[in-house]
């Protein structure tokens, strides 16, 4: 069989090419010596320098990083509840209609969302701020924790959870004991995925934040609309860094397990 | 040497240590278990057998409280448990996929139930110890359940169950997931655990071979209904009806007429032109009522020529013959269209088989060779 045909490759060139391109040359002009995004003129890393000098930016990055860590936090642990009851809580009267109405906010227009959202917090007077862009984040990502971890409980084996109780466990210290370290990869990638949805969502941070909160989605978007800095470029390197070090790392982690766990299970059938 | 018979169900002056009485579950319209009274006794090696959707692992969850009986008591050594959650009963259950935690080690996942009592942390390490001693998995202490092979997973898993000295073990279909060799020797390994504990175990499971090896006594299911429970022998030898005569092993159904001719004795009226059959039985027949003889091949005794004693001789040509090695299975068509089979030890060589396909034989066998029982 010919592997590497004319198609194969031209496909695949294409494909990465779509994808990877815009980054690229994002990334090249972060080290551009000239003010102007679309000339060249030598390489240097003063854009990043400047960048940190940038009391506007780095504060962003913390209210950034702040919100992200708490609504990701709360998602996680409602979204979880959420998966269980669905999961475990047998058939009781409107389980259909609720596990629906968990997922549909995934397939909402976050404008929608939004705006409902900055309705409700101007109805029971709630100051916008740090405090309303958690609260909204957390109610959109604990859908994707919520279909993350009922996907992980489907496949989970209910006798052990049966035999936990079996050998003097209350439901709630079997829950601790055996389901929760269990499933923990499912919670853990959960929350890594509300993680990153907090973290590069602008729609919905816009409408519900107020003027002591921007986030860095809000600020390099008005940044953009004043022109195209070298500096952004400079900071979405940065940020294109932390993320490919994410996935590499837990890719890595995970496929280590992997490989370690199969070759501990062909030793346990031999001896 | 004497050996003490152990028969505790014989004995009315015996408790029973647990008491199901007029118990029924329903799911919805389905019955699960129909009215059912068993008791079953300290010590005993109990083993629920039945098909799959007989009710019998229905009446386990129910005894380890994962169910609650839509009517009727159970009783656990003169408590009523239905009430009792399962956290909190003196039951233990070995599960049919073993449910060790795969994120604990074979140390911890013996010690899980014994920490969880908050017996103190040099009385668990004994313990512990005498479980993996019990169970021969001193070196696997240290792993995990991912880390050891299935028959040892097997053997953690009855580690842990037994370790809080629980008075009733449950064991639904323990060695279901082991191959057939290794399945033997851990059904004897179970019978010689549970003699030295002194536990009462009930087993559930579907394998006949497997209840009669183990069990004290076997209770056969169907539909949620008890039919017949006894000791393995009896359940054999003489089975109260059709349906655990045909579950439990191979046997020849022969329907008929009685008529009595003796003490005890009956001339069964088979088929128009043949020879009546004589068969024994204790319980009552009258004249003209519709019975099932119920014969195992291994007591149809098969001959070129016509025996000259037999209480029972039919003539008929092998159909088939199934060849097991240390035996053959012979299928011997009768004139009526009826097969018979019948058993022989192969004790020659197979190129000197008596008989073969197409052959004209003799099938014979005694008057107490089968069972009567009633349609």
């Amino acid at each position: 069989m010919n592997r590497t045909s004319w198609f194969n490759v031209v496909s695949l060139t294409l494909g990465f090419a779509f994808l990877y391109i815009p980054m690229i040359i994002l990334i090249i002009f972060s080290f551009n010596e000239s003010k102007l995004v679309t000339v060249w003129a030598g390489f240097s890393t003063k854009w990043y320098g400047e960048l940190m000098q940038n009391e506007a930016f780095l504060n962003a990055a913390w209210v950034t990083i702040k919100v992200a860590v708490f609504s990701s936090t709360i998602a996680t642990v409602l979204g979880t509840m959420a998966a269980y009851v669905m999961v475990r809580g047998g058939r009781f009267r409107g389980r259909t209609l609720f596990s629906g109405m968990i997922y549909a906010p995934l397939v909402m227009p976050e404008v929608i969302t939004g705006l409902s959202l900055l309705l409700l917090f101007i109805g029971i007077g709630l100051d916008r701020g740090v405090l309303t862009i958690v609260l909204a984040h957390s109610t959109f990502s604990m859908c994707y924790v919520s279909v993350v971890v009922s996907s992980r409980l489907v496949t989970f084996d209910r006798s052990l959870e049966e035999a936990a109780l079996d050998l003097g466990c209350s439901a709630p210290q079997a829950f601790r004991l055996v389901t929760l370290p269990i499933i923990a990869p499912a919670v853990i990638s959960g929350w890594l995925l509300a993680f990153t949805l907090s973290l590069d969502d602008l729609v919905i941070a816009s409408f519900t934040t107020g003027p002591s909160a921007t986030t860095l989605p809000i600020k390099i978007f008005s940044a953009v609309r004043l022109g195209v800095s070298p500096e952004i470029n400079a900071l979405s390197t940065i940020m294109i860094a932390i993320v490919t070090i994410g996935v590499i790392t837990t890719s890595l982690i995970s496929k280590h397990k992997m490989v370690r766990q199969k070759r501990e299970e062909q030793e346990a059938v031999r001896n | 040497m004497t050996t003490v018979e152990f028969e505790p169900w014989d004995d009315p002056q015996e408790k029973p240590l647990i008491h199901f009485q007029n118990v029924t579950k329903r799911f919805g319209s389905f019955v699960a278990i129909d009215n059912l009274t068993i008791d079953i006794y300290e010590r005993e090696f109990y083993a629920l057998l039945g098909p799959s959707g007989c009710g019998k692992t229905t009446l386990m969850r129910m005894l380890a409280g994962f169910e609650t009986p839509t009517e009727g008591n159970i009783m656990l050594a003169g408590q009523d448990i239905v009430p009792v959650p399962p956290n909190k009963r003196a039951t233990n259950m070995m599960f049919q996929s073993y449910a060790l935690f795969p994120h604990l080690s074979i140390w911890e996942n013996i010690a899980f139930g014994l920490k969880r009592e908050g017996m103190p942390k040099p009385d668990i390490n004994n313990r512990v110890e005498e479980m993996l001693r019990l169970t021969r998995l001193e070196k696997f202490a240290k792993r995990k359940p991912h880390q050891i092979s299935g028959g040892q997973r097997q053997r953690v898993a009855l580690a842990r169950s037994l370790a809080k000295a629980p008075k009733l073990l449950l064991l639904d279909e323990p060695l279901g997931a082991l191959d057939k060799k290794l399945r033997q020797e851990t059904q004897f390994e179970l019978m010689d655990i549970q003699e030295k504990t002194g536990t009462t175990f009930v087993i559930v499971t579907h394998d006949q071979e497997e209840a009669m090896t183990v069990a004290s006594r076997v209770a056969v299911m169907d539909h949620g209904k008890i039919i017949q429970v006894a000791t393995p022998d009896r359940i054999y030898e003489t089975p109260n009806s059709v349906y655990v005569a045909d579950f439990i092993g191979d046997v020849n159904i022969i329907q008929g007429t009685t008529t009595a001719n003796g003490e005890d004795s009956y001339s069964v009226a088979w088929a128009d032109g043949q020879a009546p059959l004589t068969a024994s039985s204790n319980q009552p027949f009258s004249d003209g009522q519709k019975c099932h003889l119920a014969i195992r091949p291994e007591k149809i005794a098969i001959s070129a020529d016509k025996p000259e004693e037999a209480a029972n001789a039919v003539q008929g040509k092998v159909l088939d013959i199934a060849y097991l090695g240390n035996i053959s299975t012979y299928h011997v068509e009768l004139p009526t269209g009826v097969v018979i089979k019948a058993q022989a030890a192969n004790t020659r060589r197979i190129s000197r088989r008596s008989y073969t396909w197409e052959d004209t034989v003799w099938l014979s066998w005694t008057a107490t060779a089968g069972v009567l029982l009633a349609s």
